[in-house]
């Protein structure tokens, strides 16, 4: 009975947080156009693939490398494939690859922040040298070898982005956890003997949690820029186009010097599109959080 | 706390970071599927005599312990082994590489900087007008890009569809130049599309942490003292804020470092500059190994250690720091 009634305060409490806080997000023009953005390409992400045909097929000699026409919106590619239907095939391994790895970052991020800041001392020193560490090992180099010696695999992509983003979520997350620790409800919950690990899953995760939701928008951006980059360099899944994967071949197969515009400038307007629709998002959400920037 | 104390204690944590490099490097290369042998050697017909020999001669039937001994003692002494493609020892290839990319890098880092602190002091002084948003926007942009597609779509307008600049290289292959002068003429002339594409990546940070930086100057109250006492506008920027605002570019420097390698292997693999960057793409693309871990290991050790004089210098240039 008690507990229902928490639960139905709490559903009432986060409906009625929600419900302000959109209230002041939509106000945010920067932050509606991230939306906008971001929601085009998760429903061409969703939905594309299955409107176009992207077989991979050699269509014919003549129809190489052609430039945009009626037939093909944006032209084909050097084996005749049509370069729209690759951007819009392509949209959902590269979404894929950056959110999963942006989820394994914020995973690892939150664990390591939480116990260095709740722990403190020992722990917490050898958790931030080990942060310390990563945060200045160049991130490109790291994430080359790593990818080298795994293998070109969807899989393998996902974890080296997802391994190498955590240090900087980890050090903001830590000094959150700083503060929270201190508060009086977590030396209550100590007092009637919560276990540290209740206190860190109930007390404090709650708390700095609205922080992770922020600092994922970040990570999110410079994952997806990771992705692009790494299989640019040729550490992609061949055999699944991304937006990154299509650059190498459109780079490989010397479309900068044969001016095949339409196959190189696509993919990456849509990362640039991405990138800055997760940014914009992030610029919002720092001004409806934090109050100090907010105009009135 | 005192300075040397502060020193011994960066000293060591950056020892402990190149040690932690090496180890993870030393077992990154051993976790690998496969037997590390046939890697190396990369013939499948080779006899299971020769294998046997060839593991023996590696060390490679030894504890992993003994392993690493043996590849801490190869490092000290400079031995990096030896690079599949080029079949040379790695170090050299690494050392005939660098002088180009010190070049690019360094160029394009101190244009960047200086343009950028310009463009940052003016943003910051002229806060909130169209130029500001423009110029922060803009900013923005070219953060979102990916730096290598930033390249392509210079040499796509500057060498393809308006041909002023050449395609790539350092120079044109099998030239013989009459002169030192025509021969610079023609470096300059390949360096500079690469130089403007890099200055490009860089500079957006560089711009928005000085705008940042000078505008937290400029609310201190020891500004307005000076605004009081009758400072004119140009000595209040120049003897006032600047040096105070100009602090936390010493430390984005060094924190940039990484991201400037990341950028040089990108800039040089699309400008095919014969660099350290684009050795790292053919590493990567002829799969050879040894020269990608050591020039892994090579960029990493560097990169501590320039943040480690950074942090140095930060601390003889901020008094607040020390006390």
């Amino acid at each position: 009975m008690l507990q229902t009634q928490t639960r139905k305060d709490r559903f009432t409490l986060l409906k009625k947080n929600l419900s302000t806080f959109w209230g002041v997000y939509r106000e945010n023009t920067m932050g509606i156009a991230g939306l906008v953005i971001l929601l085009f390409f998760a429903l061409m992400a969703l939905v594309g693939p299955h409107l176009v045909t992207y077989t991979g097929e050699i269509e014919g000699a003549e129809m190489v490398l052609q430039p945009p026409s009626a037939a093909h919106w944006l032209g084909t590619d050097d084996l005749g494939r049509d370069v729209f239907a690759g951007v819009v095939v392509g949209s959902r391994i590269s979404l894929l690859v950056g959110l999963a790895a942006t989820v394994i970052s914020m995973v690892i991020g939150a664990i390591i922040g939480i116990a260095a800041g709740y722990y403190g001392k020992t722990v917490d020193t050898i958790l931030m040298r080990f942060t310390d560490i990563f945060l200045v090992i160049p991130w490109l180099p790291l994430m080359l070898v790593m990818a080298a010696l795994l293998g070109p695999s969807l899989g393998n992509i996902i974890f080296v982005i997802g391994i190498t983003g955590w240090a900087g979520t980890a050090r903001i997350i830590r000094s959150q956890t700083l503060s929270i620790k201190e508060r009086p409800y977590v030396e209550r919950a100590r007092a009637i003997g919560s276990g540290d690990l209740h206190i860190m899953v109930h007390h404090i995760l709650p708390n700095v949690f609205p922080l992770i939701f922020a600092n994922t928008i970040l990570v999110a951006a410079v994952a997806i820029l990771s992705e692009t980059t790494l299989s640019f360099l040729g550490m992609g899944d061949p055999t699944r186009m991304s937006w990154g994967v299509m650059l190498h071949f459109a780079f490989e197969m010397g479309a900068v010097s044969f001016g095949a515009w339409w196959w190189l400038i696509p993919p990456g307007v849509c990362v640039v599109l991405v990138v800055l629709g997760f940014t914009f998002i992030g610029y919002a959400l720092d001004e409806v959080l934090n109050p100090k920037l907010r105009r009135r | 706390m005192k300075m040397r104390g502060y020193v011994l204690r960066k000293l060591g944590q950056t020892v402990l970071t190149i040690f932690v490099v090496l180890v993870f490097n030393f077992f990154l290369f051993r976790i690998m599927p496969g037997n590390p042998v046939r890697i190396l050697i990369r013939n499948p017909k080779i006899s299971a005599e020769a294998l046997q020999r060839i593991t023996e001669q590696f060390g490679l039937n030894q504890s992993k312990f003994v392993q690493f001994g043996y590849y801490l003692r190869d490092l000290f002494t400079g031995d990096l082994g030896h690079s599949f493609v080029y079949r040379k020892p790695v170090l050299d290839v690494i050392m005939e590489k660098l002088p180009p990319t010190l070049l690019l890098t360094g160029t394009a880092t101190i244009l960047s900087i200086i343009i950028g602190v310009i463009l940052g002091v003016i943003f910051a002084w002229k806060r909130g007008s169209k130029l500001d948003v423009a110029g922060l926007s803009l900013s923005l942009v070219l953060y979102s890009m990916p730096s290598f597609w930033v390249g392509i779509l210079m040499v796509m307008l500057f060498a393809v569809y308006w041909p002023i600049f050449p395609i790539g290289g350092m120079s044109v292959p099998g030239t013989y130049y009459a002169t030192i002068w025509s021969q610079l003429g023609s470096l300059l002339r390949h360096m500079l599309l690469p130089t403007v594409t890099f200055a490009l990546i860089l500079i957006g940070e560089y711009v928005l942490i000085m705008r940042n930086s000078l505008l937290e100057v400029m609310s201190e109250d020891y500004m307005l003292t000076a605004r009081a006492k009758g400072v004119s506008n140009r000595n209040l920027l120049r003897r006032h804020a600047l040096p105070n605002a100009m602090l936390p570019m010493v430390t984005l420097i060094a924190m940039n470092l990484g991201f400037i390698v990341g950028g040089a292997i990108q800039v040089e693999t699309v400008f095919s500059w014969p660099g350290l960057g684009r050795l790292m793409y053919t590493a990567l693309m002829g799969r050879d190994y040894p020269l990608l871990q050591g020039i892994f290991l090579f960029v990493t050790v560097c990169v501590v250690g320039a943040n480690f004089c950074a942090d140095l210098l930060y601390r003889y240039l901020d008094p607040r720091v020390k006390s």
